[in-house]
């Protein structure tokens, strides 16, 4: 068998420290997610509404978050928020912010895209029925919405989940930094490690992501 | 009925924005790396700040063997770091070093989120409008490495036939294409490439830095570093933020104290040795911030 230099790994605390990273990468995704299913959820609701200003304002906001990579972002937190308010947001606040702002943006519309979808027939019958706004809301339009935002949303998670590999730029040091810092102090003594190195990482990023993915095929399994 | 769910709604969604934007407000005043100073109007700390802090921040790389790495016990390592840790013992602070990129080196001075840079960072005039740096500790150039059986020591040794390897959007290529317009270059995308064709013998010699070229040939026998040093000579130096003139002074008496005890040197044979063998300790090293002719 050819040495992929996966030994590395189980030299001193390599292992540990990428587990570690790992740990940075999920807590900083868990966060963001959380956050942003939240007030994805209450901005997708907001989208709908009918008021041109509201409209306006969420139209810029997704519009920024489509257009600006994530990177600029974190480089806006965390050092240009210093350099023009002279705020020291720490490194890992600061990716939080950043991976919330663009999961809210993106949540809320699909959020907004989910509740059009449901036919306004559905709306007719439960005012028909009686209920008021609201629980016309709770109890007939968003179990509906949920159904349909599961593997929407599923895919947005995965993404940020990968996506936290950037958070590098400012400092954090998570897994794919830490499978870097491996390699290249056994550069010398093995050459081929980053294949292995690498390989392991992909499992890892896997073990994450594809619990979700099973969830969400058995939430739907479930729920249709 | 419509107009008022979402009225309550936008409250909601506004006391959620509230509690995140209070609740991570509150978790940045409470972290360690408390760094910028704004009290005074700079983002720089002086000698005496850091000390009173005791803690300084150093920015440093976190993967680039055998400057600065990470070793298998989590521990900074390598020539930058060694020198990190000597002004930590000397400025009698606790160290926190930061893995930076070598994209966001400038960054982070300018915004006080370290208070020096010892990322391997060259001296360019363009850097120096950004930051300050101090004297320097380590050489680079260019170097040119050859098959041990035709040594090219001289660039006027080669032919009108030879060509030269170098890889596309290096130093090493600007350089030769400037100052030796009739040198034929075979230009690779990847280090891999050029490699492998310099190994086969494509082209008659391999320019690059001068470490790369210099470990290369240590790594592999049957080659030869014929020109060590080549072109515009190049230091790497410490950097703090632009105006920090207490810290930079500081930085500019130790450096030139640690030359009497020969420090880089035995910085290099600590952490270079292995790397670049003996031979390249005076080329690389610049003892006392004073670079010697060559």
């Amino acid at each position: 068998m050819p040495n992929l230099g996966i030994d590395v790994l189980f030299k001193g605390k390599n292992f540990l420290r990428l587990l570690s990273g790992l740990w940075v990468a999920i807590r900083i995704s868990l966060i963001s997610v959380v956050i942003s299913i939240a007030l994805g959820l209450v901005m997708g609701m907001l989208m709908t509404s009918r008021n041109k200003i509201l409209k306006a304002v969420f139209r810029i906001y997704l519009e920024i978050v489509r257009i600006m990579p994530q990177m600029v972002l974190l480089f806006i937190v965390y050092f240009g928020t210093t350099r023009v308010f002279g705020w020291d947001v720490s490194a890992e606040h600061s990716a939080i912010i950043v991976f919330s702002f663009w999961g809210v943006a993106e949540m809320g519309d699909l959020v907004r895209g989910a509740l059009i979808s449901i036919p306004k027939i559905q709306y007719e019958s439960a005012q028909a029925l009686g209920m008021t706004g609201l629980e016309i809301y709770l109890y007939v339009i968003l179990p509906q919405t949920i159904r349909r935002l599961v593997p929407l949303s599923i895919n947005l998670i995965t993404r940020m989940i990968k996506t936290t590999s950037l958070v590098m730029m400012i400092g954090i040091v998570e897994v794919l930094k830490v499978a870097q810092q491996i390699i290249e102090a056994n550069r010398r003594t093995s050459p081929n490690a980053a294949f292995g190195v690498f390989a392991v990482v992909f499992l890892l990023y896997f073990l994450i992501c594809w619990p979700i993915s099973r969830l969400s095929g058995y939430l739907e399994k479930r729920w249709l | 009925m419509k107009y008022f769910v979402s009225k309550r709604l936008g409250a909601i969604a506004l006391a959620l924005t509230f509690l995140v934007s209070s609740l991570t407000g509150c978790g940045s005043k409470n972290s360690a790396s408390d760094s910028v100073e704004v009290t005074n109007n700079t983002v720089y700390r002086t000698v005496d700040e850091i000390k009173e802090s005791g803690t300084i921040n150093i920015g440093v790389f976190s993967d680039k063997s055998p400057f600065g790495y990470v070793d298998e016990n989590g521990e900074y390592q390598g020539y930058d770091v060694y020198f990190g840790n000597r002004i930590g013992e000397d400025l009698g602070v606790e160290i926190n070093y930061v893995s930076t990129e070598a994209a966001n080196r400038i960054e982070y001075l300018q915004t006080g989120k370290v208070d020096i840079i010892l990322a391997n960072f060259t001296v360019t005039e363009e850097r120096a409008q950004e930051v300050d740096f101090a004297l320097p500790y380590m050489n680079v150039a260019l170097g040119v490495v050859s098959h041990d059986d035709a040594v090219i020591t001289s660039l006027d040794e080669i032919g009108d036939k030879d060509e030269v390897i170098v890889i596309s959007g290096t130093t090493a290529e600007t350089y030769l294409e400037k100052n030796y317009p009739d040198i034929k270059l075979q230009k690779y995308d990847a280090y891999a490439e050029a490699k492998t064709a310099f190994e086969n013998r494509n082209g008659v010699a391999w320019a690059n830095d001068n470490t790369e070229v210099i470990a290369f040939a240590i790594e592999n026998p049957g080659y030869e570093v014929g020109i060590p040093s080549l072109g515009s000579a190049d230091t790497i130096a410490p950097a703090v933020t632009k105006g920090n003139e207490s810290l930079l002074n500081w930085l500019n008496d130790e450096i030139k104290a640690l030359g009497e005890e020969k420090f880089f040197h035995a910085d290099y044979e600590t952490t270079l040795l292995d790397t670049y063998g003996a031979d390249y300790e005076d080329t690389l090293v610049v003892e006392g911030g004073a670079i010697t002719g060559k």
